[in-house]
């Protein structure tokens, strides 16, 4: 099973190989609009659309298959830094980024946006206090980190807990959202769609583990990063609102002010809901594009500050800086990987932007509110979301004239028919669809395969059976890596949650029980096996009953300082760094060779602290 | 003290520099929120400018500053990668 993949030539062909792939993607593109010219129907090339990509993916996925433990875990740890950056990006921008984030800043405005600062902020975190350091170490995975640095298995299998927990309540919204497209432009059932997009998913990871992964992610940015960029830049020219709408679009921010005191921002009742058969789900225009709303301050930052932690500690992230061939380029790789995010997350307020005026304003052709209801009820893509439940009008005041209050639609819908409200051709809905299936398959890879490995390299060879040899453990890892996917696709089939929710709570997951073993394991020789034990039992746990004690659909009592459900991460992080700092002094400091161990990871030149073990 | 503890002294205040600066695009820029959104930047008023691009730019400047001078350091001290390691 010789494989083509790897070693320096390949290496360094990669800057040709992916131009090449991004070149004929570009005439992929071109040819599907001249079928659209011809005649051949939307469905159709929806279709071709997500097959064409799926099947290129799994084709690297395959090429890339391997029998060697370093291939497998760390993709040979000779991914070049700015590759790694692209690969990171796509691991990190899941269909929550892709799909529902333009939509979130929509109808959420700028307590919204402080998941753009979360999500980016994050990366310094990683960037300064860990990737380095644990580039230097030479794990494979998180846990190895935890259990070689603190020593025993016990602390080894408290990591995993966090691990297979933060992950796992991920990947169900990622393996979610592939059924949701795999549905719609495939036809089929959304319960069979997620097992299309599932076989997907292990199509990419299963024969070639994180070197697969890594090669079919740079694959997936170059398609989802098109895919989003083609519109906003596509709508912003045709309607003149700019060349390059990042830099122009103040006089449309403010033009949406304007709208809304003219229409008034009104907040409908639950009753009126109710009454007037508004589908769940679906949202209208109540809170101000761009204004900060008096007295946010501390809602705004405790959610970005869970963010930007909860980053620093998602293990499927911080195990992509094991791939790079130095501590340097780990380093630098947080950098790239920060700029291809950039990209993606600066479009996403520029599209709710387009997207909302070109809506919204009743002096533009494409304007509906302020227009006769009879009139807009006619309009083909109106007529088309109304009648799948993702857009809904209601008439309150009976006036015959559509208000902001009046209209409803899913998040979703902002990236997903913008397009087509601005009437661009089809072929760019196709597009969008499989840039958000690149997003979704590359975000559920990278978790998965997280997973996987944890279980088979910490829970497996680690701690039940040291002694596997090589084929035992790659075959171990595979067969996790199937059942995990399927038990993800079980549950993602059983429609438990709505994509965001599930996301944030990842992040305050992984913030409680890893984020302090993690950095303290780094920068503090003090702490101890008992301290790292005590801070994440006692982080996850404290964080996860706060969770219960806040969370709308458990026990729904009254947060404190405002910290909802969506934030508990704060009070699981500050239990975890307390428990772990009184923890680690009350007991014996950890021995000299922990301690030596420690200052060589400080160091970045010399042999990596696993390998010299 | 030992070459390898002045190194991590450095490298100690650099990292508390690094998030010194992070701690104000993240979090200082955004208690002000209300009194930044009454100037503005290229048309947008400053606080949604700040959220929407930003503090985004201002991370990525910071992790590349960051990297390139933490190379620095450790060249400085004789622990720079070599290409064989």
């Amino acid at each position: 099973m010789a494989s083509s993949l790897q070693g320096k030539s390949f290496v360094q062909n990669l800057p040709k190989i992916y131009g090449t792939y991004t070149g004929g993607f570009i005439l992929f593109i071109l040819l599907m609009a001249v079928l659209e010219s011809n005649g051949v129907s939307a469905k159709t090339i929806g279709q071709f659309f997500l097959a064409f990509t799926i099947l290129i993916y799994a084709l690297i996925g395959w090429l890339s298959r391997t029998v060697q433990v370093d291939a497998y875990y760390v993709a040979g740890r000779e991914v070049p830094t700015v590759f790694n950056g692209m690969a990171t990006a796509a691991d990190w921008m899941s269909g929550a980024s892709f799909v529902a984030m333009a939509g979130g800043i929509y109808f959420g405005g700028y307590i919204y946006m402080a998941f753009l600062v979360g999500w980016t902020g994050g990366y310094v975190l990683v960037a300064s206090l860990l990737a380095p350091y644990l580039r230097k170490f030479g794990c494979y995975t998180v846990p190895d980190f935890i259990g070689t640095r603190y020593g025993g298995s016990l602390v080894r299998f408290c990591a995993v807990l966090v691990l297979v927990l933060a992950s796992f309540t991920y990947v169900t919204a990622q393996i979610n959202a592939t059924g949701t497209i795999a549905s719609r432009f495939l036809g089929i059932p959304f319960e069979q769609g997620v097992w299309v997009g599932l076989i997907s998913i292990l199509l990419c990871s299963m024969l070639g583990g994180m070197r697969a992964v890594t090669w079919t992610q740079v694959a997936q940015y170059i398609v989802l990063i098109i895919a989003y960029l083609l519109p906003v830049f596509w709508i912003s020219n045709k309607f003149g609102f700019g060349v390059f709408p990042h830099l122009q679009l103040g006089a449309e921010v403010s033009r949406i002010a304007e709208i809304e005191a003219e229409f008034g921002l009104v907040k409908n009742t639950a009753e009126q809901l109710k009454a007037a058969g508004v589908p769940g789900g679906l949202a209208y225009i109540s809170t101000p594009h761009s204004a900060v709303p008096a007295g946010s301050a501390w809602k705004y930052i405790s959610l970005a500050i869970c963010m930007m932690v909860g980053t620093a500690s998602l293990p499927h992230i911080l195990m992509r800086y094991f791939t790079t061939p130095s501590v340097k380029s780990a380093r630098k790789s947080v950098a790239w990987s920060l700029f291809f995010i950039f990209l993606l997350y600066s479009s996403a307020p520029m599209l709710a932007t387009l997207s909302k005026i070109s809506l919204i304003d009743p002096t533009l052709s494409t304007g509906i509110i302020g227009k006769s209801i009879s009139d807009v009820q006619n309009i083909e893509w109106v007529k088309n979301w109304i009648a799948v439940k993702q857009a809904y009008i209601a008439d309150f005041n009976n006036d015959g004239i559509l208000q902001l209050n009046e209209w409803f639609m899913r998040g979703d819908v902002v990236v997903l028919a913008t397009p087509e409200v601005a009437g661009l051709p089809y072929v760019i809905s196709g597009l969008v669809a499989a840039g958000g299936m690149a997003a979704a398959m590359s975000t559920a890879d990278g978790l998965i395969l997280a997973i996987a490995n944890a279980l088979s390299h910490d829970l497996y060879y680690k701690i039940i059976n040291p002694k596997a040899d090589v084929r035992k453990r790659l075959i171990t890892a595979r067969v996790l890596l199937v059942v995990i996917g399927a038990l993800g696709a079980f549950i993602a089939s059983m429609r438990l949650t709505g994509i965001l929710g599930a996301v944030a709570w990842a992040f305050d997951f992984a913030m409680s029980g890893l984020f302090f073993p993690l950095v303290l394991g780094v920068w503090w020789k003090r702490a101890t096996r008992e301290g790292a034990i005590a801070g994440i039992l006692g982080g996850l746990f404290s964080g996860t009953a706060y969770l219960v004690y806040v969370a709308p659909a458990f026990m729904n009592n009254t947060p404190w300082l405002q910290i909802d459900h969506l934030r508990f991460g704060i009070i699981g992080a500050s239990v975890s760094l307390i428990l772990m700092v009184v923890v680690s002094l009350a007991t014996k400091e950890p021995d000299a060779a922990t301690q030596k161990m420690v200052d060589d990871c400080r160091v970045p030149a010399g042999k990596t602290i696993i390998a010299k073990a | 003290m030992s070459n390898k503890d002045a190194h991590w002294e450095k490298t100690k205040s650099h990292m508390i520099v690094t998030l010194a600066i992070w701690f104000f695009f993240s979090i200082v820029v955004f208690l002000f929120g209300e009194s930044l959104n009454t100037s503005s930047f290229l048309g947008y008023p400053l606080a949604y400018y700040m959220t929407a691009q930003g503090s985004l730019l201002a991370f990525i400047i910071l992790i590349f500053w960051m990297s390139g001078k933490q190379e620095d350091i450790d060249e400085e001290f004789g622990f720079g990668e070599r290409e064989d390691d």
